[in-house]
């Protein structure tokens, strides 16, 4: 028979295992948005401004139709001034969407863009976006957000039509993310 | 005279006792016992919790329950049935028999085993408490999907989390004592590749419960922070992914119904050598195969999650690792038919239950080839397809696994046979309940019928009705096996043989039946 110090040792291994393995599963949270991002693979856009390239493409033609949402009841008017959009790929577009704040108090607000298909996101490039930051509206505050885009002209052949699409999130109770608050640096004055 | 009161027996402190003799012990037969027997009361349970949901969809329209807690029920079944029920079973044969396989005085470590069994009925109790709270129980499905469980949980979730911690913790301190229990406390002569084959299907288990339970408590612990503490794990309004707790979950869901599993491929693999009288045909490749089955695991979460927009490249990819998965599974089918092959048959209710096993196992595996496939599975998800698919492998696969363990390992811990009729009747009145329960939810999913809702379309009415019927007799069929236990208990019956089974082989039966309290306190000889 085994000694019983070798106890110990499968024991203390078997728990730095297990206690490894706790560690990885926050460590898929990077690991995922690092997967995700490179193989472009959950229709997020990129969340940094990009500076833009004049080369288009007059053969082809997209359609880019746009799509709003509000999370959860979100008591906000938040509708595109344009449903579509036909573009050539490298051409910039510059859009709005209006939103209007229907509560009694000023309420801070996040855009989350989707692209649907997956794949397009990371050719839909964007130079501004309402997106890139958090937007504190006063109640019954109405504006028009910009968002300035272009299609990369590395788009897919087999893609002729991408849905941009975005979801109101209160963040009033949130702070605000690192993320964000790099973005805010990153956005040309 | 004087009379003096002897308070050693007095009813209070013999009570005390008693309590003390529970509460304390480190044996790993009386820890295998409170297991099984916790098992079996959560078994009752999450039962009742099943036959409500049969109730409710037993007729079209919201008759008996209200949707919500139609909800509740549907979520408390899953979780009482995988964690509380199916998985302490297993750990609870695991106490029992694995000292006793392979020739050990006890677990490696005792006090530990100890705690790990006492946390459970805490857990057990928090998470049942729930039901009786302000709000609501737990109503968003036992997956638990974020943002159902963080923006609109109620506010008892947080009594699931730390109720998932603490199973969680309960099977991994189980776990590794398991692993060093049979790396370390083989009897002299028996290497790995002799163990009997339920020690290899614990010890591939406890590896995987190492692998992943981990992980489920790393997501339930991002679940509670973005509940409370204002982080964004899940929530995409501060940047993070409600799909990202999928990944988490299924990577620890998918394995988990191989832990779920792979010890009752260890069951049936002792039962029906036994009962064909020949050795196990293949040990070897059954070992390799629950290795196979064991990596594959790790590698096949996104098949719960085709629907989610994932690219076609990586469809493509689980889609195939899925389907891998039925060769390592197919040449565990074929060897315990090929041990049943001119083998002398006797069909007593344990082989009884794990030739059931492996033939409805199989309708299971089957079903699951079919939703592997990627464009399958966009029509089958979310229908009473998957519901059919799980059920037949966890309810005739784990389910009937432990029923059969629990018939053939029995006499060796009570002393005692049980009612051969009887066990008979259990048996038969089981297997046409469950499948008058769950295969017309095959046709159901494929004629659409969504899961986990209260109601449904007038045109499912019949099969719906079918399927209650067929749970109802499965429900109360088992109160054969709950009348048999507590005669076993009660050491009603004929009196065991240390053999107990003709065909039966190990050091398990050359012990008294039962065994004394503290066995192979020497190591015994094996050859």
């Amino acid at each position: 028979m085994i000694a019983k110090s070798s106890n110990k040792k499968i024991f203390i291994l078997l728990c730095m295992t297990t206690l490894s393995m706790f560690g990885i599963g926050f460590a898929m949270i990077p690991l995922y948005n690092v997967l995700c991002k490179n193989l472009g693979i959950n229709g997020k856009t990129d969340k940094n401004a990009y500076h833009a390239s004049h080369e288009i493409d007059l053969s082809r033609s997209i359609r880019v139709e746009f799509m709003t949402n509000n999370n959860n009841y979100l008591p906000w008017d938040f509708y595109p001034r344009l449903q579509h959009i036909q573009l050539h790929p490298g051409e910039n577009i510059l859009i709005y969407f209006a939103a209007k704040n229907n509560s009694k108090q000023p309420m801070t607000v996040q855009a989350i863009p989707s692209v649907s298909p997956g794949l397009a996101a990371r050719y839909l490039k964007k130079t501004e976006c309402f997106c890139f930051t958090q937007q504190t509206f006063n109640p019954g505050q109405h504006r028009d957000m910009p968002v300035l885009f272009h299609i990369d002209p590395h788009l897919p052949k087999n893609i002729n039509t991408i849905t941009l699409a975005y979801t109101l999130f209160d963040t009033s109770g949130l702070k605000k993310t690192k993320l964000v608050s790099q973005n805010l640096r990153r956005i040309p004055a | 005279m004087e009379q003096t009161l002897d308070l050693s027996h007095s009813p209070l402190k013999s009570f005390v006792t008693f309590i003390k003799r529970w509460l304390f012990t480190t044996n790993h037969k009386d820890i295998g016992t409170l297991y099984l027997l916790f098992s079996l009361l959560m078994f009752f349970i999450g039962g009742i919790f099943a036959l409500l949901i049969r109730a409710e969809l037993f007729q079209p329209g919201a008759r008996l329950l209200a949707p919500e807690f139609f909800n509740q029920m549907t979520t408390m079944h899953g979780l009482v049935m995988l964690f509380l029920a199916i998985m302490p079973a297993f750990s609870g044969f695991a106490n029992w028999m694995i000292p006793l396989m392979i020739g050990a005085p006890d677990m490696a470590m005792p006090r530990m085993n100890n705690w790990a069994f006492w946390i459970l009925p805490v857990a057990a109790i928090l998470l049942s408490s729930t039901l009786f709270m302000d709000g609501s129980a737990p109503n968003f499905g036992w997956t638990m999907y974020a943002p159902l469980s963080t923006v609109y949980g109620p506010a008892s979730t947080d009594y699931l989390i730390l109720a998932i911690h603490l199973m969680g913790l309960s099977s991994l301190m189980g776990a590794i004592n398991i692993i060093v229990t049979l790396l370390n406390l083989r009897t002299p002569g028996m290497a790995l590749m002799k163990m009997p084959i339920f020690c290899w299907s614990w010890l591939v288990t406890a590896f995987l419960l190492i692998g992943v339970m981990p992980v489920l408590a790393a997501a339930v612990t991002m679940m509670l922070m973005d509940r409370h503490f204002a982080t964004s794990f899940f929530n995409a309004a501060g940047g993070g992914d409600p799909l990202l707790y999928q990944h988490l979950f299924w990577f620890f869901g998918h394995p988990e119904v191989y832990i779920i599993i792979l010890p009752a491929f260890g069951i049936i693999s002792q039962v029906i050598p036994t009962f064909s009288r020949k050795k196990l045909f293949g040990y070897r490749f059954m070992v390799y195969a629950m290795l196979v089955i064991a990596f594959l695991s790790f590698i096949v979460w996104v098949h719960h999650m085709f629907v989610t927009g994932v690219p076609l490249a990586a469809e493509l990819f689980f889609m195939y690792t899925t389907m891998l998965i039925a060769v390592p599974t197919g040449v565990k089918v074929f060897n315990w038919v090929t041990t049943m092959y001119r083998g002398a048959i006797s069909f007593e209710t344990p082989m009884l239950f794990a030739l059931a096993f492996v033939i409805l196992f199989t309708i299971g595996g089957f079903s699951g080839v079919m939703l592997s496939l990627v464009p399958a599975d966009f029509q089958y998800q979310d229908t009473y397809f998957v519901v059919a698919h799980f059920h037949y492998v966890l309810v005739p696969g784990a389910l009937f696994a432990a029923l059969a363990g629990a018939y053939y390992w029995l006499p060796k811990m009570t002393g005692v046979m049980y009612n051969e009729r009887l066990g008979q009747c259990h048996f038969w009145l089981s297997v046409i309940g469950v499948n008058l329960t769950f295969f017309p939810m095959h046709f159901l999913g494929l004629a659409g019928m969504p899961r986990r809702i209260a109601d449904y379309s007038l045109q499912f009415a019949n099969f719906n009705a079918i399927a209650s019927l067929g749970a109802f007799l499965f429900g109360f069929a088992q109160l054969f096996f709950l009348y048999m236990i507590i005669q076993a208990l009660r050491g009603k019956g004929k009196k065991a043989t240390a053999q107990v089974w003709e065909g039966a082989e190990g050091l398990e039966w050359t012990l008294s039946s039962p065994p004394p309290l503290h066995s192979f306190t020497t190591p015994p000889k094996f050859e």
